[in-house]
């Protein structure tokens, strides 16, 4: 049936009401407790502890996982240690058939992968089916071609592996991170120990399983489960020769402190706060769906997120009337449901973070908009959330929150743009919205920040380097330039 | 006839464009007779706030230009080969520094308009998006030179800087200033706009912490550290998440350019 304009302003102003659509959950089976997986074998803790992971939005207990302390970490990378020699000596084709292999395993079970990415992490299925799940075994796959070719790669350089790499990822992409982390690593010819975060450990215990079914030489991927300690007791281990981290800034400087004077080589990637900016003359229609997409994807747990839109101050009223509109749309609630856009908040802790920001937004002096959305009774949840009236001094202007709460603020020139977007500690990604091909490459050439979207946002791919700038960190994964932190170059 | 009294030069450090003696007024004597200003930690601070108010202006010059301007300052420390000689003692191995040095420059200067088709990348990614990588500067360098090679040290620490677009504050040989003191005089008349190359000389022990702790200096060429020093710098660069560059063993090669460098992506859709 063709919409003639009178029934599209009809059907604009109709609220659709949803039936329930879960994905089904009975294919996949969590077993009830999950050892460490080290030298190729799922082995208990030595240290007699396990704590539970949850579901954020039931608060039921999915598996109790180990917490790796000292004895733990230390076998871990022994394990790795005792492996790098032959797998670095591997002939590089043979290298590339394994991991060629771990990316097919993960397409192969990849429903199973989204709907414990989506149990355990609380994220929407239609973004861990959609996203996640198949850019971690693209990712996978682009860096198993390059194990046998990175002297073509890095010419005249003579390439070789640092060793033993100590890795610890964030809960916002589990598996997705891992695949940054694992993937390079592998094909660089290091063997590694990896670290998940502790409210999502369950899709890299399902990778664990998945090296098992590729036959992957025993040590070269070692998976330890625990909290901050055990990071902590990772990247200090002398034998570990590089660390790679995914984080918040604060870490980070924690982790760059611990390894200084020790000739580890070092890669992080922290947080950010990034502008995301709009101009008069940009597609206002796709820029509110770049807006929603930077802000909302993932409930805002992305270290790139557009969490600062910087509106021209000409058309800044028309798009926020849009941009309202849009976010009355937004189904938030169960993970599982393949309508969902906003799933449930990770943890309660991270709830309370997202709280206490909102919260000084207020007492700053920030009007809140928030849709009227239900949210279900149990579990962590948070509105989606956007605050106008905010000053660059503001905490929700400079802080990154971590959550779905959007910070807006307007600009009249392109010049005060930059400043704006410039004006953080950060610099980890930015967003420029206009029909100009030369004010975009001028604005781009400005932001100092890792990775520049122009009109689009949160775009990833395994061929297309990220990372960031200042506090952001340094070091790249993905592209050729993700090799580089794996390798000693001459 | 009475002998001829020469007209000595007073050493002084070079801040934006300028040369001036220390704001604290105080001086060593590494060299028999030669006063060279200690720098102050608050000499460090004006120097990295003229580094940081040249940045844009250098970092925007085109790749050429900065090649062009790199290429003068060979020509200029070229011409005063017989005075660095002197500096350095005399002899063959002070000239052979001195051609090095001349060579580091000529050699980064070529490379200003050729890193990016060597560092960058187009990045094939699966959908309807022109994806490109770019090596950006990083903005405010803490140079560390070496105390020997005094000269070449410092050269092959700011030259790689300075081809990438970075703006640098460099602390000379403390053992040995004269050489980047004069060096000063070469930089000066090579077209570098004011601050974006700065030399200090005085005690590193006094200088380090400050450059390592500074929030607006975003990385440290720390070629001329000890173990100690490094391992210090490393800890206080984590206060700004700064990267320290520690491993080169003075051979030229453009990851010296990129170790200074970031990497930028940019992402754009296709369509009609």
């Amino acid at each position: 049936m063709a919409i003639t304009k009178r029934s599209s302003t009809a059907l604009a102003e109709h609220r659709f009401e949803y039936e329930p659509a879960p994905e089904a959950i009975d294919h996949v089976n969590i077993a009830p407790r999950y050892g460490l997986f080290i030298g190729g074998k799922f082995v208990e803790p030595r240290s007699g502890k396990w704590f539970p992971t949850i579901n954020p939005a039931t608060e039921e207990q999915l598996s109790e996982v180990s917490e790796a302390l000292k004895a733990d970490v230390d076998r871990a990378v022994t394990a790795a240690a005792s492996a790098q020699e032959s797998w670095g000596r591997l002939k590089p084709s043979r290298r590339a058939r394994y991991i060629f292999r771990i990316s097919r395993l993960l397409q192969e079970r990849s429903r199973e992968l989204a709907v414990v990415e989506s149990l355990d992490g609380g994220k929407p299925i239609k973004e861990s089916r959609d996203v996640d799940i198949p850019l971690a075994a693209a990712h996978i796959f682009y860096y198993a071609g390059w194990a046998d070719k990175l002297e073509w790669a890095f010419p005249n350089r003579r390439p070789r592996p640092v060793g033993v790499c100590g890795q610890v990822i964030p809960w916002n992409f589990p598996l997705l991170m891992l695949a940054w982390k694992i993937a390079p690593a592998l094909a660089a010819g290091n063997t590694v120990v990896l670290k998940p975060a502790e409210t999502t450990p369950l899709s890299a215990l399902l990778f664990a399983e998945i090296c098992q079914q590729a036959d992957l030489p025993p040590g070269v991927v070692n998976i330890i489960t625990g909290a901050g300690k055990t990071g902590s007791l990772l990247v200090s281990h002398p034998d570990v020769k590089k660390v790679a981290f995914t984080g918040s800034t604060e870490v980070g400087k924690l982790i760059q402190k611990a390894v200084a004077g020790t000739g580890k080589h070092l890669s992080l990637e922290l947080g950010g706060k990034a502008a995301n900016i709009v101009f008069d003359d940009a597609p206002l229609d796709q820029a509110v769906e770049g807006i929603i997409n930077g802000i909302f994807f993932n409930q805002g747990h992305v270290c790139c997120a557009g969490s600062r839109l910087l509106v021209q101050e000409s058309v800044a009223e028309l798009l926020l009337a849009k941009l309202r509109d849009r976010v009355d749309t937004l189904r938030v609630g169960d993970p599982l449901d393949k309508n969902t856009d906003v799933g449930a908040i990770n943890s309660r802790a991270q709830l309370e973070k997202i709280q206490g920001l909102v919260e000084s937004g207020l007492e700053e002096g920030a009007e809140i908009y928030q849709p009227p959305c239900e949210l279900p009774a149990k579990g962590f949840w948070f509105r989606p959330t956007i605050f106008t009236n905010v000053s660059q001094s503001h905490r929700i202007a400079r802080e990154e929150i971590f959550g779905p709460v959007l910070s807006v603020l307007t600009f009249r020139t392109p010049a005060e743009a930059v400043e704006k977007a410039n004006n953080t500690p950060y610099g980890l990604s930015a967003g420029v919205w206009t029909e100009k091909g030369s004010r975009i490459l001028w604005m781009t050439e400005r932001l100092r920040a890792g990775v520049v979207w122009a009109n689009t946002y949160n775009r990833f791919d395994p061929t297309s380097p990220f990372g960031g700038y200042k506090e952001s960190g340094f070091g790249r994964e993905g592209g050729l330039h993700g090799l580089l932190p794996y390798l000693g170059l001459n | 006839m009475a002998p001829r009294l020469d007209v000595r030069k007073t050493y002084k450090l070079f801040v934006n464009g300028e040369f001036v003696r220390s704001e604290s007024g105080r001086a060593y004597r590494p060299v028999a007779g030669v006063n060279v200003p200690r720098a102050s930690r608050k000499d460090l601070r004006d120097a990295v706030r003229a580094a940081r108010t040249a940045f844009d202006g250098w970092a925007g010059r085109t790749a050429m230009n900065r090649g062009q301007v790199l290429y003068r300052a060979a020509e200029m420390l070229d011409g005063r080969r017989l005075q660095f000689i002197q500096e350095l003692g005399g002899g063959k191995p002070a000239g052979r520094e001195v051609d090095a040095a001349v060579e580091a420059l000529v050699w980064y200067a070529g490379w200003t308009d050729k890193l990016a088709q060597v560092a960058g990348t187009v990045n094939p990614v699966a959908g309807p998006y022109f994806n490109f990588t770019i090596p950006e500067p990083t903005g405010v360098v803490g140079v560390v030179a070496t105390e020997t090679p005094a000269l070449l040290g410092l050269v092959r620490g700011i030259a790689p800087a300075l081809a990438g677009g970075n703006v640098v504050v460099a602390l000379a040989s403390e053992s040995r200033p004269l050489p980047a003191l004069t060096l000063a005089e070469v930089l000066a008349t090579s077209d570098f706009p004011p601050g974006v190359v700065n030399v200090l000389t005085g005690q590193r022990k006094e200088l380090l912490p400050w450059l390592g702790a500074h929030m607006d200096v975003n990385a440290i060429d720390a070629a001329g550290c000890t173990a100690e020093e490094l391992a210090a710098a490393q800890e206080a660069a984590a206060g700004n998440v700064k990267r320290v560059v520690a491993h080169r063993n003075g051979e030229l090669s453009p990851s010296a350019i990129t170790d200074l460098m970031e990497m930028k992506t940019v992402w754009h859709p296709i369509g009609t």
